[in-house]
């Protein structure tokens, strides 16, 4: 891992801390007051908060695990630092599209 | 601490990278060192051990092997604290190259202090006056915290990313370039943040701890490394870095 990596992996560790806070706090509370799945949707149809920011939380988790999937790619397979890059590459995007795709459904 | 049998049972690393072990009888002595041990096989029992040390008094960081599992200095290791039950596994440090029997080949941990830019890069000729550095400075204490590695390579054998990564510089020579970056006589820390920065440098270390666990000195190259990862963090932020 180089230094550029390094503060992109740290950004996104440190952006993910209130976003997971929030989340887990979101997950309490929806289950807490018992809602359905009609009720949860009734709120974040249309909403451009929810939207932005579990977006947000889609493009951090996929940067982020996608750089450390690329060091034990790197550490544990005999690949060069570059097909570790690529798979990762792959194994990030591939969660941003999963991640939009649900973020989408909740939300549009 | 139990006492030990009047015989240690001591097995010796023989051979090469394909070697095996080989145990020889050893008489137990007071104030015995692992490095006492490994002597006596080699001027008593087999001249042909071939091992390495120089000073015998924890100073030129040369006798280092691994014994009972772990790297340590044997020469300030004391057989009364690592041989449980009278019995001592002595071998090679581990990720160095074997050359013969317990002495490995130290030029690719040496050649990673060049690739960190270990070297110190004058800022000043010998006609400028010496520089006033105060004791107490922040810089000067971080440099005084980890200047006194004796290069043994014990930290070295212990690092799992050493291991696992061929290009890692490792804990000695990043913990050597910690010490030139608080220099503040050294003329060289661009091109030395800019080494560390690049993969196989300081942002390739887990923090498992290992150096510091196992290191004579009780230095700490992690907190080392961790000062080279905010240092160079900050340099490529403020565009001074390109990676």
């Amino acid at each position: 891992m180089n230094v550029r990596l390094y503060v992109w992996q740290r950004a996104t560790a440190a952006l993910m801390v209130p976003l997971v806070a929030v989340h887990l706090a979101v997950i309490f509370y929806a289950t807490r007051q018992g809602f359905s799945a009609a009720e949860i949707l009734s709120r974040t149809r249309g909403s451009i908060a929810w939207g932005t920011y579990y977006a947000l939380f889609v493009a951090a988790v996929s940067i982020h695990a996608a750089i450390g999937v690329r060091n034990v790619l790197a550490e544990w397979l005999p690949l060069s630092e570059r097909h570790a890059g690529r798979l990762a590459v792959a194994f990030g995007l591939l969660l941003a599209a999963l991640g939009f795709r649900a973020v989408a459904a909740v939300v549009l | 601490m139990p006492a030990l049998p009047a015989e240690l049972s001591v097995s010796l690393w023989r051979g090469g990278a394909q070697g095996r072990y080989e145990t020889y009888r050893v008489p137990r002595r007071d104030s015995q060192t692992v490095l006492d041990v490994v002597t006596y096989v080699q001027r008593h029992i087999d001249p042909t051990l071939s091992y390495r040390f120089a000073c015998r008094v924890g100073m030129c960081g040369s006798c280092a092997m691994t014994v009972n599992g772990r790297p340590r200095w044997t020469c300030r290791t004391h057989v009364a604290k690592v041989a449980g039950g009278g019995t001592l596994e002595i071998g090679p440090l581990e990720n160095l190259p074997v050359i013969k029997d317990l002495a490995t080949d130290m030029a690719p941990f040496f050649e990673k202090w060049r690739g960190a830019k270990g070297a110190f890069a004058p800022s000043r000729t010998r006609t400028d006056p010496m520089p006033c550095i105060r004791p107490d400075s922040p810089a000067r204490i971080a440099a005084d915290a980890a200047i006194e590695c004796i290069n043994c390579g014990v930290c070295y054998a212990a690092c799992d990313t050493v291991r696992w990564n061929a290009d890692y510089l490792g804990p000695a020579a990043l913990n050597r370039t910690w010490t030139l970056v608080n220099d503040e006589r050294d003329a060289g820390n661009a091109a030395r943040l800019q080494a560390v920065a690049a993969a196989g440098g300081c942002h390739a270390c887990h923090s498992h701890q290992s150096c510091q666990e196992h290191c004579p000195l009780a230095l700490n190259p992690t907190a080392s490394i961790a000062g080279l990862k905010r240092r160079t963090a900050l340099a490529y932020l403020k565009g001074e870095l390109k990676p």
